[in-house]
């Protein structure tokens, strides 16, 4: 039978299945075909509930219905404790949203996350983000024990080797290895900055596919981290993501600076918002700016949303920002849209 | 100490050297002493290099030495144990986000790394460490390893 009745076949049946793997691909996602077709990719992240509601968690993820290519499920981001990624990515996947599950170190060691790989392999997930994680003083538990049985690094080696070796880190050999797309994260915006694109490469040779960066609010530092990255081939080699978000006042930002490292504002921002009328609007317009000249850097193969508390406006970012072009994503009430 | 830790990321190039011309000659004293001694030889090992190397890099005998291969600075005394760092969350000043009094450990690595002859090791693969090892001694490892790879 040919493969495009198949296709056919399993949208009428059941439009949220796993599309088939194409060839060189490594995972069944929307994610990794938008991306190794050339085009330009929006993703953003769901804040996952307080609850053990699953209408909450579609109710969320409704909000980017048809604007973005995937779903990041942060797992307990800012150390503090919400319904599991694992769970999150679930619900997605049974509504026909492309989830990518974020593993953070902080939390489980070596036997734990291997077992979260195969089971978010087994429910359909099929896009994972490696990172270290928030350390446990910054959360809502600081008195909960850290783990960091692995490091990013090791956690992309390590889903590599069950990926493509078809083994556990011990050796042991799987029945049938998970097929995800690697990512992980960058930081191109913190010290050792000469040294960020070293970090990346490292990352990259350890297995990582895609790259989603922290929020970029300063085009000249990410310019000066793409044209390395360009040099050293590394944006040949995976699809980097650069991270943006509207900023809600001056205060916010300010805020954001004191208190999350790693987020670096220019003052030349802080003072927009300040002079501005109504900042949450101008906050929304500086974030559809910066989108548009990202877009414009060479290398740079999408965009990554992340616009904690202020996600009903996700939709309008994306579409006022034109970075999608004329191309629309799934979307859930229309799930034959998609067909790159 | 903080403080000499700090120094000997500033000595890197200085510390790369005294280890690459004693490392022969330690290898070859404590497989001598070894084969006299056995297993007794443990102990004291681990408490001089316990000593020395906490004294000066703050080491936490993790019992898989990199300092090599990450400019003389200790990776376990990055609050994360991150073994590839460093982290997203280092502060603008370069100092570590979960101790803002404490530079970052990867920018001291990083920084160490490019005085050292050798300081291309940093971009190695560091694999997941091996938890038993903790408490051990790595100078005992050296004897256990073929020539030249560390």
């Amino acid at each position: 039978m040919n493969k495009n009745v198949i296709e056919m076949d399993r949208d009428i049946i059941d439009p949220t299945a796993p599309l088939p793997k194409l060839e060189g691909h490594v995972s069944h996602t929307r994610f990794e075909r938008v991306l190794r077709a050339g085009q330009f990719a929006v993703t953003t992240e769901i804040a996952p509930p307080d609850s053990a509601d699953p209408a909450e968690v579609v109710r969320r993820a409704d909000l980017f219905s048809g604007v973005v290519d995937a779903i990041n499920a942060t797992d307990g981001s800012g150390a503090n404790c919400h319904m599991s990624s694992l769970g999150v990515c679930a619900i997605l996947t049974k509504n026909g949203y492309s989830p990518i599950i974020q593993m953070s170190c902080r939390d489980r060691n070596r036997i734990a996350i291997q077992g979260d790989v195969l089971g978010a392999a087994a429910i359909g997930v099929g896009s994972v983000l490696c990172l270290s994680g928030d350390d446990v003083s910054v959360g809502d538990h600081p008195e909960a024990k850290p783990v960091f049985d692995l490091d990013s690094i090791s956690l992309i080696k390590t889903i590599k080797t069950m990926r493509d070796k078809g083994q556990f880190l011990s050796g042991r050999k799987l029945d049938k290895p998970p097929s995800q797309f690697i990512g992980s994260t960058i930081n191109p915006f913190a010290p050792p900055l000469k040294n960020r694109v070293d970090q990346l490469a490292k990352k990259i040779d350890a297995g990582a596919e895609f790259i989603q960066t922290q929020y970029c609010f300063d085009i000249e530092m990410l310019q000066s981290f793409m044209t390395q990255a360009v040099d050293k081939g590394l944006t040949e080699r995976a699809f980097i993501l650069v991270g943006t978000g509207p900023l809600a006042s001056a205060r916010t930002a300010r805020w954001l600076r004191k208190n999350i490292p790693g987020i670096h504002i220019p003052d030349a921002i802080v003072d927009r918002l300040e002079g501005a009328e109504n900042p949450r609007l101008e906050g929304r317009k500086i974030c559809i700016e910066l989108m548009a000249r990202i877009k414009e850097i060479e290398g740079v193969k999408g965009v990554h949303v992340m616009a904690y508390k202020q996600e009903i406006h996700v939709k309008s970012i994306i579409l006022e920002s034109k970075v999608l072009g004329d191309r629309q994503p799934w979307a859930r009430s229309n799930p034959k849209v998609f067909r790159n | 100490m903080y403080k000499v830790r700090l120094w000997c990321i500033k000595r890197s190039r200085l510390l790369e050297t005294v280890y690459l011309v004693t490392k022969p000659a330690i290898v070859l004293g404590l497989n001598a002493a070894k084969k006299v001694f056995g297993r007794f030889l443990d102990r004291p090992v681990i408490v001089v290099e316990r000593s020395i190397k906490g004294f000066l890099f703050d080491c936490q005998m993790c019992g898989d030495c990199v300092l090599s291969k990450t400019g003389m600075s200790c990776p376990m005394n990055c609050p994360k144990n991150i073994r590839n760092g460093p982290c997203g969350g280092v502060r603008e000043n370069g100092m570590c986000e979960v101790k803002p009094d404490m530079l970052c450990v990867w920018v001291g690595a990083w920084d160490g790394a490019s005085r050292m002859k050798d300081g291309g090791g940093i971009g190695n693969l560091q694999p997941a460490l091996d938890h038993r090892s903790k408490g051990t001694s790595s100078w005992l490892k050296l004897t256990e390893k073929r020539s030249g790879d560390e």
